[in-house]
């Protein structure tokens, strides 16, 4: 099958089933209901003061029902200060468990432990947001026999609500929780902020294991995880580090060139029509994307303007906006600052939201449909505006679809920021390698070089030229790159398919290939 | 004025992106003494090859009392940048034969000697005490600059955040930079994470008549843009005086008044003059009366 971007989709897929190819990024979501049934949430009962606590996470898995074939399901809020995730498989691997699902809301660098489990067949299928390191290394050499499937944070969901992704037991780790499974990442030693992601695993999982190094007094509060989803609750000494949630991305970057392309952006977002009293935005953390919110920032103060929600992965510096009194809310989906934390369990302005709310798209509206502004980053972009976030240069899976896809269909304006080349690979291409965001859903591109508006976006790039902002073809800022740079040329692939890219919407938007590169050896 | 080692391919590559008003290529201070030679060639070839999109390329070459300074001008003039800048002037007649040798190669190279310009950069006590002849003597040369870390080093005192040892000499350039009629860029402050006292000595070098400020990091660009750049409400007040006084001198009437205050000619000189940095034009009569965005 050919989908409406050219990509090449199976039909089928051993060990994931049948696949629809994407056909536009608003082609389902436009009938205004979804084609597949939801499948019901678990069918539970527990008589009174039934004790939950566990003394140990073995134990707890052992009275979860664990099982050959079974999926597992973690959330990603502690980021590289996990430990829980590879704590859990190690448990699972002891045991003899093979054949696992594993469904984490992402996978990092942390995670590399688990490697040696893709090759002796205890984990044989991953469905998460984002792989990256060894993993992705190791995963982009063929490693495991079914693909992964790369999800968004709203596609996540709506996976898990179709029944596509059926959680066996999830393993919720949270900073304070209580004997019955209340739970919530806002305060204790390893608060992390939002528990956004894990709210729907708690919904649909079989088995739920809430653990935490942190068990206070019933109740706690507030009740971002409620005690009705959760079957065992586990006090450990630790669940991870906080400070390792987001290393470095949470200050504004001192790269010359980054704040470059961040001035241009906030220049673009000024012009654009968007940036007026009541306006609504999103940044990522991290390089140009965060450093937009600081010219942001400074062109409100300026101009008397007061947005109404900032959303999505929320920084300390977004905190700092609020209680500015520039924003009127925050919905947090995830912090990407363990001191976002003290925010969001003191001010009720500052809205901890689940990922169904955030960015799924079958329901009655979730909040990246309000969004006016959004400023995402983008290892490539071709000159059709497809963005990829996912595979690098070297065609290693090396990143996040996250809530790229999502909140770019949803913005008025989405704006992604990049520098024309890094290193001396050029980051704009004829045709990316692995297409995460549709460029229908992708209003401009910020480069250092020159910034570039999508033709469908009307009188928009007039409005920037006569601002005095340098707009640019972006088929002639591809050819200026392309004469510093040069043309890499082409990786070359295998037939086998070791990643599905699957749009919001759950349909097919891309395929990643096998790499041919020398034998992929595992790190000593 | 962004310097950028003349020996950092990444950096020379990227001068053209970050909004500066000119750069400056430096094969001087910046580069180390093994590393000259290539420096010169490298400057050379991405001069040849890379588009610097609006930003001015200057070169500042060694001086000619070194090792490196005729081969820098051998191998930069036939490039022939917007200007040379030339390090430790300090006098008319080592900028006479400068111009000599720069002549002799735009000759060799049949270069016009009325495109590039020099730019005589003070950095000793002697350059101080001989500057008004250093700008005014010769027409090629069209600004001046301090160098603040090499004067403080002449004249054996430590460079302080306040600039209290260079005061003098800040100002007894700026004036013979006015009398002559060129422009006068102020020395580089050295921390670049201390935006605020960037910002207070910029404020500070406008305010005595310096026309711009070289920089040692893009980050710093913004501030000085910021600083130099009129405000809406000096634009607004300058077109004002600007038309009214256009109006009143095609009536016959010299001297008049706005809002009580007095405007003579020097008060529509300065107004004039931040029209010319805000690039705005005065409309005709009856024209849209909103031109300043």
């Amino acid at each position: 099958m050919i989908n409406s971007l050219g990509r090449k989709i199976p039909a089928f897929i051993e060990g994931i089933g049948r696949l629809e190819p994407f056909e536009g990024a608003y082609a389902k979501i436009r009938k205004g209901w979804m084609d597949e049934p939801t499948i019901p949430p678990p069918n539970k009962a527990y008589l009174p003061h039934q004790s939950k606590l566990c003394k140990s996470l073995e134990e707890a898995i052992m009275r979860s029902n664990p099982h050959d074939g079974m999926t597992i399901s973690f959330h990603h809020h502690l980021r590289n200060g996990d430990v829980m995730l590879v704590q859990t498989l190690n448990i699972l691997h002891n045991m003899g468990i093979r054949d696992i699902t594993l469904a984490s809301s992402s996978l990092l660098e942390c995670h590399d432990p688990i490697l040696p489990y893709l090759q002796d067949g205890t984990i044989t299928r991953i469905f998460s947001s984002g792989i990256r390191s060894e993993l992705g290394r190791a995963i982009a050499h063929g490693l495991m026999d079914i693909p992964v499937v790369i999800q968004s944070h709203g596609g996540r969901v709506r996976g898990i609500h179709t029944g596509k992704v059926q959680i066996d037991l999830a393993v919720i780790a949270a900073s304070a929780a209580d004997c019955e499974g209340n739970a919530t990442g806002a305060h204790g030693k390893s608060a992390f902020g939002s528990i956004g992601y894990a709210v729907i695993d708690a919904r649909y999982a079989k088995q739920v294991i809430v653990v935490t190094d942190n068990l206070v007094d019933y109740p706690c509060i507030p009740l971002s995880i409620t005690q009705n989803f959760v079957d065992y609750v586990v006090e450990v000494d630790s669940i991870g580090d906080p400070s390792k949630i987001a290393t470095g991305t949470t200050r504004i970057t001192n790269s010359p060139m980054d704040l470059r392309i961040a001035k241009l952006a906030a220049d673009v977002i000024e012009q654009s029509g968007c940036f007026k009293p009541g306006f609504s935005f999103q940044v990522g953390a991290g390089g140009a994307s965060l450093a937009v919110a600081k010219y942001i920032r400074a062109k409100m103060k300026t101009k008397g303007i007061k947005g109404s929600f900032l959303l999505g992965g929320i920084t300390s510096y977004c905190v700092d906006m609020l209680n500015d009194g520039l924003f009127e809310t925050i919905f947090d989906v995830q912090s990407f600052d363990a001191a976002v934390s003290n925010s969001l369990f003191t001010n009720r302005r500052h809205i901890e939201v689940p990922a169904a709310l955030y960015a799924n798209p079958f329901n009655c509206g979730c909040i990246t449909n309000k969004l006016d502004v959004v400023v995402l980053g983008a290892l490539e972009i071709d000159v059709d505006f497809n963005v990829n976030v996912i595979t690098g240069s070297e065609g290693y899976i090396r990143g996040a679809s996250g809530g790229h896809s999502d909140t770019a269909s949803g913005a008025t304006l989405t704006v992604v920021v990049c520098p024309s080349f890094r290193g001396r690979i050029p980051i704009i291409k004829k045709r990316v390698h692995t297409v995460v965001t549709p460029g229908e859903t992708v209003h401009v591109l910020v480069t250092e070089r020159g910034i570039c508006v999508s033709p469908a976006c009307g009188d928009l790039a007039q409005n920037l030229k006569k601002a005095g902002l340098m707009v640019k073809d972006i088929h002639d800022l591809e050819k200026e790159v392309d004469l510093i740079t040069g043309v890499p040329g082409p990786l070359e692939y295998t037939d086998k398919i070791v990643g599905l890219v699957e749009y919001r919407d759950g349909t097919i938007i891309d395929v990643i290939h096998q790499i041919k590169e020398k034998q992929f050896k595992l790190p000593v | 004025m962004l310097y950028i080692p003349g020996n950092n391919p990444a950096m020379i590559q990227q001068g053209g992106v970050y909004g500066a008003d000119s750069i400056l290529l430096d094969l001087e201070d910046s580069v180390a003494l093994n590393q000259k030679d290539a420096a010169r060639i490298l400057i050379r070839n991405m001069m040849r090859t890379i588009d610097f999109y609006d930003t001015e390329v200057c070169v500042r070459v060694n001086h000619l009392g070194t090792p490196f300074g005729l081969a820098d001008l051998e191998e930069i003039v036939p490039l022939q940048p917007s200007a040379i800048r030339y390090p430790k002037t300090e006098s008319a007649e080592e900028v006479g034969n400068l111009l000599e040798i720069i002549e002799k190669i735009e000759d060799k190279h049949g270069l016009p000697h009325h495109v590039m310009t020099i730019h005589a950069m003070i950095e000793t006590a002697m350059g101080v005490q001989n500057v008004f002849e250093i700008a005014s003597k010769f027409p090629r040369i069209d600004a001046i600059t301090i160098g603040g870390q090499d004067l403080t080093a002449d004249m054996n005192i430590i460079y302080t955040p306040d600039g209290a040892g260079i005061d003098f000499a800040r100002k007894r350039i700026v004036m013979a930079a006015k009398a002559s009629h060129i422009d006068i860029i102020d020395t580089v402050f050295p921390d670049v994470n201390d935006e605020e006292g960037l910002r207070k000595e910029t404020e500070y070098a406008r305010k005595i008549g310096f026309t711009g400020k070289a920089v040692i990091n893009p980050r710093q660009i913004d501030i000085i843009h910021n600083v130099f750049t009129p405000t809406e409400e000096e634009v607004r007040k300058a077109y004002r005086i600007v038309k009214e006084f256009r109006a009143n001198a095609a009536a016959g009437q010299g001297v008049f008044a706005i809002d009580g205050k007095m405007i003579d000619t020097p008060v529509v000189r300065r107004a004039e003059y931040i029209l010319q940095l805000a690039h705005v034009e005065i409309l005709p009569e009856g024209a849209d009366e909103k031109p300043i965005t």
